[in-house]
């Protein structure tokens, strides 16, 4: 496949994408606010049980059960297969809640084979909530502090409102469907961040080159040639990024969809962001030539001997 | 211009190469799941007969080994499934006896000589292997009390035993022991003693009221860590023995932060048990039955584990299960499930000591555990966790002699609770008592499934995206690919030599940087292909297109990497895993990308027309 450099006039769509930028993370903010995370028991605390039945049970049945031998609040679903089976219960519940709910099933008769139990205490849970929040913080302020050093001020707020951007919309999409939320989904939110990054500093890293080489010193001009010699690289890396997530989302299991998914929408989202966002931030802020008139001498480091 | 590849570069691309091939190797030899025999006391060694014994056992329940290695103490008996893994330990364990520990294990079937160079697999997680994952939280405000009921204790012993007359010796609720002395004279010779005894582990605050002298005794600054530390690392002690009497292989058993430990058992299935046992916190007392005449501030009162009786007991402890050397749970005359007890020197001097001069009277032996309930709050709805001390006589009995460092006690409810206390009174007791505040369980066969899936994700990520690069990139994207399996390569290799812990989110964290990883190779042929319609010769245009490319690679991974050590700080477990594949695997395809496909490209193309469809 080959393709010559482009000359798609991106800017010129730039009022369009951001204001589409702006309803989804407005959105986003809505439905966080409103729906709220649905977070899983990593960060709530509880008990959960997945339970292999020899075959599928009603599942009706399995939860009066429950109710009857004293989990009221056991919350009862099947988990990818019908023959296999996820049972929630509360946080009040003792770390041995598992054990019993096992033994109250066998003694009704089932032929059940544990697949997996988790306990978390609501004191942890709250503990790796702050942690997770925490990390998403830090992981925002090193990034806008190294590019800020590598860069100029200007990218570096042009990248992290790309970040935020991207966060904000694979949070509000778990929002809007209620998706599980759990410590692997904070590590692929935070793997996005690592991605779309990536992506923001090769088309910034493209913008300030060209302010320096280009003779013009029109930004919109300098922002569109940037975008569109480095799209065949960012539509390739993107491709193959998504296309091995997409093997993970398909192929991986119940265990880490979510996470393959949060990843997916963020590399996504991350594309679009560093098109976009990244390059309209720093058209809203004036960037100019100016901006970049200390050369740097990265361009010096040569790893021939 | 003629571009040369510089020869330490291509020599360090050779040599690590060939070092990665050599240390990822032995993860295409898959461990056996296999069954490990040691002996459980010091004393006796496994034998020749003992194994025989257990294959004779195998035999008879129609199950065959595929190997069995016995070297010096263990042995190690090889199975071709899981299954009858699992099935052979219960069938060896009960044709050998409580003597010997069996544990389930997975020996390494990766040949000499690439063991002789130390190249071993990945280890696999628990979510890969099966198994238990604890996470325990030690009562250290307990740790500081008991420690100061033990000082209160001490304490009245020595100024008994030096004839320094005292009224009382208080241990306050507020982590304070006040001691009460007749005037100020004997106060001060009460406090040189005590200072003198414990240099340095109090503070003293002297106090006149009521007529009396009082002395208030403080923790010293820094004491408290001291004890809580100690505690943690008492406790972690106690688990390590009571995770062997398990009978796990490859256990861990670790401190995280000021006050918690994890604990994780690989292939583990009766998780009911290996809690029990773990989290037990049963200890047991020895105390002296009061007289009708010891004063009621001595004595406490104390429930039969039985029944509802009680008895009036003295406060002061004479010996605890701290105490016990060994213990072995049997059968009395009658068939009632007992346990003998061996007493370590100091424990028996003191046995010894209070029996002499108590014969005729009642000892009572108490059994301590630490519980935890949960009470809502009717208003808020609020959980709060309530921790108690659940304490019973589970036997009352006469001295008829001087006891010395042997005796058995009895009164205990079955054989099972009779062999669970033996087993916790020799693993030790816990310094403090311990709460689980995480638990994760993985089935064996959720794991091996977790494998499979992990394996197909990889694989069909792999084949898809090498596709996609001889779709888009052509001969370079051949090379990339190269540069891709290499970079695989690499990653295991590098895990497997640091004994990283694989994980499924760690699988994923390989597959992500198997899709992630061509970038840096995008990022070079773009340029290059660039720098060609611009007009430059080929050998310039690559040479151009590496050079200009590089500080953009570097920008952008570095950034990664960031966030991948952020999220290895703060994450835990399985996330941990997959932080730290992605870090390993940004490093290795930075690598890559800038040496092992510049030696291809200038290798091929370096001096050479570059043909116009290849790129």
């Amino acid at each position: 496949m080959r393709m010559a450099t482009p000359s798609i006039n991106f800017m010129a769509g730039r009022q369009i994408a951001g204001l589409i930028s702006i309803v989804a993370v407005v959105a986003s903010i809505a439905l966080l606010a409103m729906n709220g995370l649905s977070f899983g028991l990593d960060f709530t605390g509880g008990s959960l049980v997945e339970l292999e039945f020899a075959e599928a049970p009603a599942l009706e049945s399995v939860r009066e059960i429950l109710v009857n031998s004293g989990f009221p609040d056991a919350v009862v679903q099947a988990f990818g297969a019908p023959t296999d089976v996820v049972i929630r219960l509360a946080q009040d519940n003792a770390p041995k809640a598992g054990d019993d709910v096992i033994a109250a099933l066998q003694a009704a008769g089932f032929e059940v084979d544990l697949l997996r139990s988790e306990f978390v205490g609501s004191a942890v849970g709250e503990e790796l909530r702050e942690q997770g929040g925490l990390g998403l913080l830090l992981a925002l302020g090193i990034v806008m502090l190294y590019v800020a050093f590598r860069f100029q001020f200007k990218f570096s707020v042009g990248a992290v409102i790309a970040l935020i951007h991207d966060v904000l919309i694979v949070l509000g999409i778990f929002a809007l469907f209620g998706l599980d939320f759990d410590l692997t989904v904070l590590a692929a939110v935070l793997a996005v961040i690592g991605y779309s990054l990536n992506d923001s500093i090769v088309v910034s890293d493209r913008v300030r080159e060209n302010f320096r080489i280009m003779r013009t010193n029109d930004p919109l001009k300098v922002m569109n040639d940037s975008i569109n010699q480095t799209l065949s690289r960012t539509l390739a890396t993107s491709m193959t990024t998504l296309l091995v997530l997409l093997a993970l989302l398909f192929l991986g299991g119940e265990l880490i969809h979510n996470f393959a998914l949060a990843l997916t929408i963020g590399v996504a989202v991350g594309t679009y962001s560093s098109i976009y966002v990244v390059t309209a931030t720093l058209l809203l802020m004036n960037i100019s030539r100016d901006d970049l008139l200390v050369p740097e001498k990265e361009q010096e480091i040569d790893d021939r001997p | 211009m003629i571009q040369r590849f510089s020869l330490w570069k291509t020599i360090v691309v050779v040599v690590s190469l060939i070092l990665g091939t050599l240390y990822g190797l032995p993860n295409g030899f898959p461990d056996d799941p296999a069954v490990q025999i040691t002996s459980n006391r010091s004393t006796e060694v496994l034998g020749e007969l003992d194994v025989i014994r257990a294959e004779d056992a195998l035999k008879d329940a129609g199950i065959t080994p595929i190997a069995r290695d016995f070297e010096g103490a263990q042995a190690l008996i090889r199975f071709d499934s899981v299954e009858t893994q699992i099935k052979a330990k219960s069938v060896i364990q009960a044709a050998l006896g409580s003597d010997f520990i069996v544990a389930l294990n997975l020996a390494p079937t990766t040949p000499e000589w690439l063991q002789s160079i130390g190249a071993s697999p990945m280890k696999l997680g628990l979510d890969l292997r099966g198994g238990v994952h604890f996470l325990m939280e030690v009562d250290l405000e307990a740790a500081v009390s008991q420690r100061l009921d033990a000082y209160g204790s001490e304490i009245k012993q020595m100024l008994r035993q030096e004839r320094i007359r005292f009224r009382s010796v208080d241990v306050k609720p507020g982590g304070e022991i006040e001691i009460r002395f007749l005037n100020e004279e004997t106060r001060a010779q009460g406090v040189e003693r005590i200072r003198s005894e414990y240099s340095g582990v109090f503070a003293y605050r002297e106090e006149d009221r009521d007529g009396a002298a009082f002395i208030n005794l403080l923790l010293a600054e820094g004491e408290q860590t001291n004890i809580e530390d100690y505690a943690v690392s008492q406790n972690l002690t106690t688990l390590r023995n009571r995770v062997n009497e398990l009978g796990v292989s490859e256990p861990l058993v670790q401190r995280q932060g000021r006050n918690r430990i994890v604990v994780e058992l690989p292939g583990v299935q009766d998780t009911a048990t290996a809690k029990r046992v773990l989290g037990a916190t049963a200890n047991l007392e020895f105390r002296l039955e009061a007289l009708p005449d010891t004063p009621v501030r001595e004595t406490q009162q104390f429930k039969f584990r039985a029944n509802e009786r009680v008895a009036q007991l003295e406060r002061d402890i004479i010996t605890t299960g701290n105490s016990v050397s060994d213990a072995r749970s049997s059968f009395d005359e009658n068939g009632m499930p007992q346990v003998n007890i061996n007493l370590d020197a100091s424990g028996g001097r003191r046995m010894a000591d209070v029996t002499k001069t108590s014969v005729g009277r009642r000892m009572a032996v108490i059994f301590i555990e630490s519980r935890t309930r949960n009470e809502v709050d009717r208003q808020t709805g609020e959980v709060t966790q309530i921790r108690y001390k659940e304490q019973g006589i589970i036997s009352l009995a006469t001295i008829q002699a001087v006891l010395g460092n042997q005796f058995r006690i009895t009164g205990l409810d079955n054989s099972r609770e009779a062999s669970e206390l033996a087993l916790l009174l020799r693993a030790g007791a816990l310094a403090a008592p311990i709460y689980f505040v995480e638990e994760r369980t993985i089935g064996p066969s959720l794991g091996a499934e977790n494998i499979e899936r992990g394996l197909n994700s990889v694989i069909i990520g792999f084949v898809l995206v090498m596709g996609f690069m001889i779709v888009f990139y052509r001969v370079f994207g051949v090379i990339a690919n190269v540069a891709l399996a290499v970079n695989l390569v690499l990653l295991i290799a590098i895990m497997s030599l640091f004994q990283a812990v694989l994980t499924l989110p760690g699988i994923a964290g390989i597959v992500l940087t198997v899709g992630m990883a061509v970038d840096a190779n995008v990022l070079i042929f773009s340029r290059i292909r660039e720098e060609r319609t611009r007009g430059l010769a080929d050998p310039q245009a690559i040479r151009v297109g590496f050079e200009r490319a590089f500080v953009t690679i570097l920008d952008s991974n570095i950034t990664t990497l960031l966030v991948a050590i952020i999220l290895a700080g703060i994450g835990s477990g399985p996330v941990k895993g997959f932080a730290i594949t992605l870090a390993i695997g940004i490093c290795t395809s930075l690598f890559t990308a800038t040496l092992v496909t510049r030696l291809l490209v200038e290798g091929l193309f370096g001096h050479r027309h570059l043909p116009k469809w290849a790129l």
